[in-house]
Order: structure tokens, then sequence, then C-alpha cells
């Protein structure tokens, strides 16, 4: 296990560098000087001449890369063009709120998708099942800002149940921090609890036709044991496997829907930062998102051997 | 396929089908594959004639005819400048296909190209799919969202940001392909008769893989229509005023209370593009790649 754990780690770190490469040469394709775009038509050639020496555009690409490698993993992701403070800063002050929306949300997909799906395939061609892909085709098709719009109008205007918009940290006031993000969480959440419906549907018709369900049922256990305890637990490993490129598409999409709700998390402010062209902080967002998934997926890969000890770490 | 001499049924004579006939045939028998691509035709006809089907040029300003509800004149009623939402949605529809086809096209000629070099030769399989993982490691809206601002708004960069985007995992699905079908006895035969690498890929390997990324393919095309929506939502997509069913939406959800109207519709639109191209997406998987029927 510590081997695998080592192995896993290890091979984390290539796919990290391209990440940084990645999110380093973004700002250096932008076309014609990075300096000039970001200060406009109207700046002086001397102005131009500083800010080129401040984001060391005057040394070659590669010496360029080494140096902001080595301030990135000093945590030091530079300084912010518009809001003039470190990215870092910045961007940790609005992590928190972006990642509470994207957990909620997953918990919700989950917490939706998969009894949905288990239902579905214990029901094939039923009713509920058709219920539940018909609706899963609709979740998978609509866009999370528009149902978020919806859901405002709906709940917030019309009925007045549910704050448009706002934040509240969860771990300060529970009640009212929960409150404020059950829209949000639902419009970012419903296409991936579509997608866990339809996998945990067709995963658990693949696991019930198999041996071994049929001997539990032979065995005069209870129906809903057997779906529960011996065919669930195997239907969900290609869905856990799928949680963390979940985690990735609501970490993205939190983006948008954030502008829907007027959320303060890092989605905004990367909008913002993308109208102003600040490209350090576009940079650094872009890192920490992706950081942040690679790091996700490591633990969801670690959490298989808990669902499945056949999968072996040597 | 039927090889033997045409047979007598009792009301039909069926002659020899070719396998392309044979794909047809079993595409009209798939309920979700057939309401998918009427939808889409449908959304094909509307963009294509959309300068016929509404009188009203979507970029033309009535201030007279300001937020007017929808009625016989405006079919879908008008924005806040007066502008027909109608022919906006139209003409929407346009940019949302074109869009989405050339992401499409992009992602599965990187898919095809990337995805038989990593499948097909041990030496490139670790560098392509690294590149490929850090790709994917980009949150994918976000992603779209940085290239965007980098390249500047306007249409061409639309494409160029979500091919970028959906590239990678296409790569993936035609690299396992090309990994499972390199096995088989047939492509060893094929490299008996000392046939050259470029043969094996593109006639023997490649020909096996097209199910997959076909599927893929269409998904990709799902996937690029939202994700043009979603970008021009909040402002990194196609410059306004061109009319994208993203900013239509954008600009009219500060009217949402008084004027409904104008974010149902290009939202109505979106989805059922999507829910078109999902079905159809859905339909061809049952019918292609019979092994992941759900």
């Amino acid at each position: 296990m510590i081997f695998y754990l080592a192995r896993r780690l290890l091979g984390v770190v290539p796919v990290l560098i391209l990440v940084a490469l990645g999110s380093f040469l973004l700002v250096h394709l932008v076309p014609g000087d990075p300096a000039m775009v970001m200060l406009g038509s109207d700046a002086t050639p001397q102005q131009i001449q500083a800010l080129r020496t401040q984001m060391g555009l005057d040394r070659t690409l590669p010496e360029q890369f080494l140096i902001w490698m080595r301030q990135t993993l000093r945590g030091d992701l530079g300084e912010s063009f518009f809001l003039g403070r470190p990215v870092t800063q910045a961007l940790m002050e609005r992590l928190p709120a972006t990642m509470q929306l994207a957990v909620l949300s997953l918990f919700f997909s989950l917490l939706i998708g998969v009894p949905a799906g288990v239902l579905a395939s214990v029901r094939q061609n039923s009713r509920w099942d058709q219920l539940v892909m018909v609706t899963a085709m609709g979740g998978i098709s609509i866009p999370s800002f528009w149902l978020g719009l919806f859901l405002i109008l709906v709940f917030s205007v019309r009925l007045g149940w549910l704050p448009s918009g706002g934040y509240v940290p969860i771990w300060e006031e529970f009640g009212p921090g929960l409150r404020v993000l059950i829209l949000p969480a639902i419009s970012l959440g419903f296409m991936q609890a579509a997608l866990i419906a339809r996998m945990t549907r067709s995963s658990m018709l693949d696991v019930l036709r198999q041996d071994y369900v049929r001997t539990a049922k032979a065995k005069g256990l209870g129906w809903w044991r057997v779906v529960l305890r011996h065919a669930l637990k195997n239907a969900m490993i290609p869905v856990i496997t799928t949680i963390g490129t979940a985690f990735g598409v609501l970490l993205g999409g939190a983006v948008i829907v954030e502008i829907v709700f007027t959320y303060p998390g890092l989605g905004r402010l990367v909008v913002l930062a993308v109208q102003r062209r600040d490209y350090p902080l576009v940079q650094g967002a872009l890192l920490l998102t992706s950081v942040i998934y690679v790091a996700v997926n490591l633990a969801v890969d670690l959490l298989y051997s808990v669902f499945d000890p056949r999968i072996k770490y040597e | 396929m039927n090889e033997t001499m045409p047979v007598l049924s009792s009301r039909v004579i069926r002659v020899r089908e070719s396998p392309s006939w044979q794909f047809l045939r079993r595409l009209w028998g798939n309920h979700l594959a057939v309401t998918g691509f009427s939808l889409l035709l449908l959304i094909l006809f509307a963009a294509v004639f959309a300068g016929v089907l509404s009188s009203y040029d979507p970029l033309t300003m009535i201030v007279a005819d300001r937020m007017k509800s929808p009625s016989a004149t405006h079919l879908m009623g008008t924005d806040n400048f007066g502008r027909d939402i109608f022919s906006r949605v139209l003409h929407g529809a346009r940019l949302s296909l074109e869009v989405g086809a050339a992401v499409m096209l992009f992602t599965v000629g990187a898919g095809i190209l990337f995805g038989l070099l990593a499948g097909y030769s041990p030496r490139l399989d670790g560098p392509v799919m690294r590149v490929m993982d850090a790709m994917m490691a980009f949150p994918a809206i976000l992603f779209g969202i940085a290239i965007m601002a980098v390249l500047g708004p306007k249409t061409v960069n639309v494409v160029i940001a979500l091919s970028v985007v959906y590239a990678p995992r296409t790569v993936r699905i035609v690299r396992a392909s090309v990994l499972a079908t390199k096995q088989l006895d047939y492509v060893e035969a094929v490299r008996a008769q000392a046939a050259g690498h470029l043969r094996i890929l593109f006639r023997h390997i490649l020909p096996n893989c097209l199910s997959p990324l076909v599927v893929q393919a269409t998904f990709n095309f799902a996937y690029a229509v939202l994700a043009e929506a979603s970008l021009s939502f909040v402002g990194a997509g196609a410059p306004p005023p061109t009319p994208s069913w993203g900013n239509i939406l954008s600009e009219g959800r500060i009217y949402m209370q008084n004027a409904p109207w104008i974010t149902i519709f290009p939202g109505v639109a979106i989805a059922l593009t999507v829910l078109g191209l999902n079905l159809a997406g859905d339909g061809l998987r049952d019918i292609l790649d019979p092994r992941m029927k759900t």
C-alpha cells in the first residue's frame, strides 16, 4: 500500500509540471506583447517597459518559466494588476466559497443520482425507470445557468422560500449558510446527478445479471438486502471512478453558477479578471483549480481499495 | 449480411444489403436516434433559413417595440432594445451549430491523430497521454474562459478554445480502442504481410475504432453547444451584438421578472439542441457499440 501510494504520488508529478507549464504558457500565447495588451493602447513606452521588466518578459522563455516555477512553489503567484495585491491572497479568500459550493453540489448529485439509478435498474422498464431516464436526459441537456435563473424566479421571486444570492460561510453559521447554497448547488449539481443516475443504472443492470447476485437471492436473502449490500457495492465502482472527474466539472461549472447567484467565489473573480485582462489572476486560478482536481482524483483512486479489495496495490 | 441467393419470403424480396444501408435501417429502428436526429434536422432547418423564417433583422433595434411580450408580430417577444427574439434565437442557432460542428471536427481530427499515435507507438504513448492528462486537469469551462481571455473575443477563438478543452477525452477514447484493436489476430496477420505502419493504422486499425469515435463526436458537439452558451453567458464568447443563445440569455437576465421570454426561449433552444444531440448519441451508441448498451 505504501509503495502504491508513493508510486501514485510520483506519477502525479509529471502531470503537475505539465499543468504548471500549461498555465505559464497560456499567458505567453497572448498575440503580441502581454505587457502592451494588459496596459491598453494609451500606455506610454516607459510604462510598458516597466511592466515588461516586472513580469520578467525581457528574459528568455525557459528562464522565465524557471523563475515563475520557483515563485509558484513558494506559493507566490505574482501580483494581481487590478486588485493591487498578491494573487495567492485573492484566490485563497475566494476558494472556500467555491469549494463549499462544489462539495455540496457533488453531495447533492450523489444523493439524488445514486438512489434514482438504483430504483431505475431494479424496476427496469417500469414507469419509475422511464421517469428517471427521461428526467436524466433532461438533466444532461439543460444548461446550469438557465436552471439557476428559473430556480431563482420560482423559489426566490415568486415563492420567497430561498435567497437568490449572497454568501454565508457554512462553518460560521450552518443554517443560513446552507440556505444560501441550496439553489446554486441544485443548479450546479443537477447535470452531474443526471449523469450519475444514468451510470448507476447501467452499472447496476450489469451487476444484477451476475451469478453471485443470483446465488445471494437463492440463499433466501431479502431482495433489498441483495440489491443494497451485494449488488450496489460492486456497481458503485465505475461511479466512484467518475467522482473525481465530476468534481472537476463542478469546480469549472461553479464559475457560471456563481455569476447567476452573485456568489463571491473564484468564478466571479476569474470572470472579472478576464474582463480586465488580469493575466496573473487568470493563470493562478487555472493552476489552483487544476491542482485541486489532480489531488481529488488521486484521493478517489486511493479510495477504490475500500470498495474493491480486488485491486491489489503492488 | 445475407450472402445467399435472394430469398422469397411471404411478402418481400430482400436483396443483399450493403453495410451502410443496414446501418441506416437499424438507425431508423432506434427511437432515440430518430427523435434526436429529427430534432437536429429541425434546428438545422431553422438555422439555415433564419433569414426567411423571420421577417426581422436580429440586430435592428426598434425602440418603440421594447420588451414586447410574445405575440403574432413578435413570436418570442422583443428584448430591451426592441430586437426581435425569434430572429435572434434563429440566428443564434447558426452560431451554436457552426461552433458545435467545428469543435466536433477538430476534436475528432485531434482524436484520430494523437489517439492513433499514442495507441500504436509505445514510445509516444507516455508523453502524449501525460499531456492529455494535464489538459484534462484544467476544469473545462474555466480553461475555456482562460483561453478566451488570452485569444480575445472572436467566434474563431471560441472554436479553438473549446477544441483544446474537449480534444483530450476524444484522444483517450481513440487510444483505448487502438490498444484493444492492435492485439487482434488480423492486425498481426496484416503485419506479417509486411504492410507499412500507415497502411496498418489507417486501413486496418482506424475503421475498427470508428464506432466509439462517432458516438463521442456526437457528445462533443453537445458539450460544445453547452460550453459556447456558457462562455457567451459570462461574456467570454462571441462578441455582442452577434446573437448567441448565451448572450441573449445573459442580456435578458436582469429583466427576468418582467420579460421572462427573453431568457426562456434561448434556454429552450439550447436544451432542445443538446437534447437532440444526446438522444442521437445514445441511439448511435446502442447501434454501433452494443456492449455499451444501457
